[in-house]
């Protein structure tokens, strides 16, 4: 046991660090993006706690730490305590196969790409059993609309990132990304660039496409019923799966680390973050669709279009375009 | 597909606009005089009591936050036992204001008055009252109603005819 402790010493302090990084990122994004939608509705959003406000989400950690942990009586309680872990681990896991420079990354795994396919459809199981251990009809709306909604958005996630895998014949992330040096497959891809962001701000629950929780319409959707450490391992997760997603289609189209004279982490950072304000201002932009619109854009639109994106990048790999 | 694009790129131009924030405990907005903050008890310009504790004001009241008790003086004047107005119920709504017949109580354009203890919202009698007469600088009711106190007759008020012996034939 000690000797593999001591044989993976490296690989274990990557994952502690990641770890250490990764979610107070995701607690500062909360942060960011508040600030970030003030100033697209000409306001300041939250600049009181420290300097420009930064030390909010602490302050916001503090606050949800110190709340009674409440499970509701009417709740399935051991199903209600699994599904916010189930939520924030899932996006935690995935992580793991995301290149950000050419040494770090934690599993540089000949099947990256599926691992992280596989994973944000496991985070599914955390909001159908949140909605449904919460026993409560407004969860219980969200949970449905989020299951119907992840499992359609996926089927077509999966066949644009096709378009990619037949162009660097290959599900490691790093290949992708130095398949990449000459082009960004954002260039080639283009159609399967955007269908991965619609799918991938579906897959994360960031509005516009939040319909489960929908607070104008399901109070909350299926964290209604969540408060304190539960509560915030659910924000958590959202906002660990928007970053996910970012650095996601960094590594996929555009480039990942590669870039000119800054080092790679930097690159790798640079394009994540704008990436992000990107969804951020598609928040403060864009109206809630409807759910059936949602459904129906997915499968008689988006998926069509995917399709034809594989179909076109085959025949033109086959017949020796690229 | 086309009004959503246009939509983002507007709002994003939104980032280079100026905040319309006031920031307001170091900013302070401009309160106008006539603005319904906390309501204070005036007094007329000899420096007496305006409220004649007729009630109108708690009866006015939607929330019913005032209460008071009439007494009189020996003079012959009508005045508040107590006063108390119920700030944590206290709407700012200014009825009592319009409903006062003797521009006793009055709103200011003072908002600031948290407190961490709740019964600290109850004002009384020696909280509200004010030295000045408010937003009324020479309105003094006894001056201009026929009421008879000590030191003022009936007809000896501002345009007040002296009055009329209604059994007497003579003009």
């Amino acid at each position: 046991m000690l000797d593999l402790i001591i044989e993976h010493a490296g690989l274990l302090i990557t994952i502690a660090l990641m770890v250490a990084v990764l979610i107070p990122i995701g607690a500062m994004l909360v942060w960011f993006e508040r600030r970030m939608l003030g100033f697209w509705q000409q306001r300041y959003g939250p600049n009181r706690v420290g300097p420009f406000g930064i030390l909010q989400s602490l302050a916001d950690l503090i606050k949800i730490l110190f709340k009674h942990d409440w499970i509701p009586p009417f709740a399935d309680k051991p199903v209600f305590i699994l599904a916010p872990m189930i939520g924030a681990v899932s996006v935690l896991m995935s992580f793991a196969v995301v290149p950000m420079t050419p040494n770090l990354v934690v599993s540089d795994s000949n099947i990256g790409l599926l691992f992280f396919l596989a994973m944000t459809s496991l985070a599914v199981y955390s909001v159908i059993l949140a909605g449904w251990a919460s026993n409560n009809k407004y969860a219980m709306l969200g949970g449905m609309r989020a299951a119907a909604q992840t499992i359609s958005y996926e089927v077509f996630m999966g066949v644009s990132l096709l378009g990619v895998v037949i162009l660097s014949g290959s599900f490691n992330l790093s290949e992708i990304v130095l398949a990449q040096s000459e082009l960004w497959y954002v260039v080639p891809q283009f159609l399967g660039f955007v269908i991965f962001m619609i799918a991938g701000i579906a897959e994360s629950h960031r509005l516009p496409f939040d319909l489960p929780e929908a607070e104008t319409e399901l109070c909350a959707g299926f964290h209604t019923e969540y408060s304190g450490i539960k509560f915030a391992l659910f924000f958590l997760g959202e906002y660990l799966g928007m970053m996910l997603i970012s650095m996601m289609i960094t590594t996929l189209f555009l480039g990942g680390w590669m870039g000119p004279w800054l080092p790679p982490i930097v690159w790798f950072v640079i394009k994540t973050l704008l990436l992000i304000c990107f969804f951020i201002l598609l928040r403060a932009a864009l109206p809630r669709p409807r759910f059936d619109q949602l459904l129906s854009f997915g499968w008689k639109w988006v998926l069509p279009l995917a399709l034809l994106n594989l179909v076109v990048t085959a025949a033109v790999k086959l017949w020796g375009g690229f | 597909m086309w009004s959503q694009l246009v939509t983002l790129w507007r709002v994003f131009m939104h980032l280079f606009d100026r905040t319309d924030t006031v920031e307001y405990p170091e900013q302070k907005p401009y309160l106008a005089p006539r603005y319904r903050g906390r309501i204070v008890l005036t007094r007329d310009p000899d420096g007496d009591e305006r409220c004649v504790a007729c009630n109108l004001c708690a009866a006015a009241c939607p929330v019913d936050c005032i209460a008071l008790q009439k007494t009189e003086d020996e003079d012959g004047r009508w005045r508040p036992e107590f006063f108390r107005i119920n700030f944590s119920r206290c709407i700012l709504c200014g009825l009592c204001e319009e409903a006062c017949p003797t521009y006793a109580i009055q709103l200011t354009p003072d908002v600031e008055m948290a407190e961490f203890q709740r019964t600290n919202m109850v004002y009384e009698k020696e909280h509200l009252l004010i030295d000045g007469p408010g937003k009324y600088h020479d309105y003094s009711f006894y001056r201009k109603a026929g009421i008879s106190i000590k030191g003022k007759g009936k007809g000896e008020a501002d345009n007040e005819s002296p009055p009329v012996d209604i059994r007497s034939l003579m003009p």
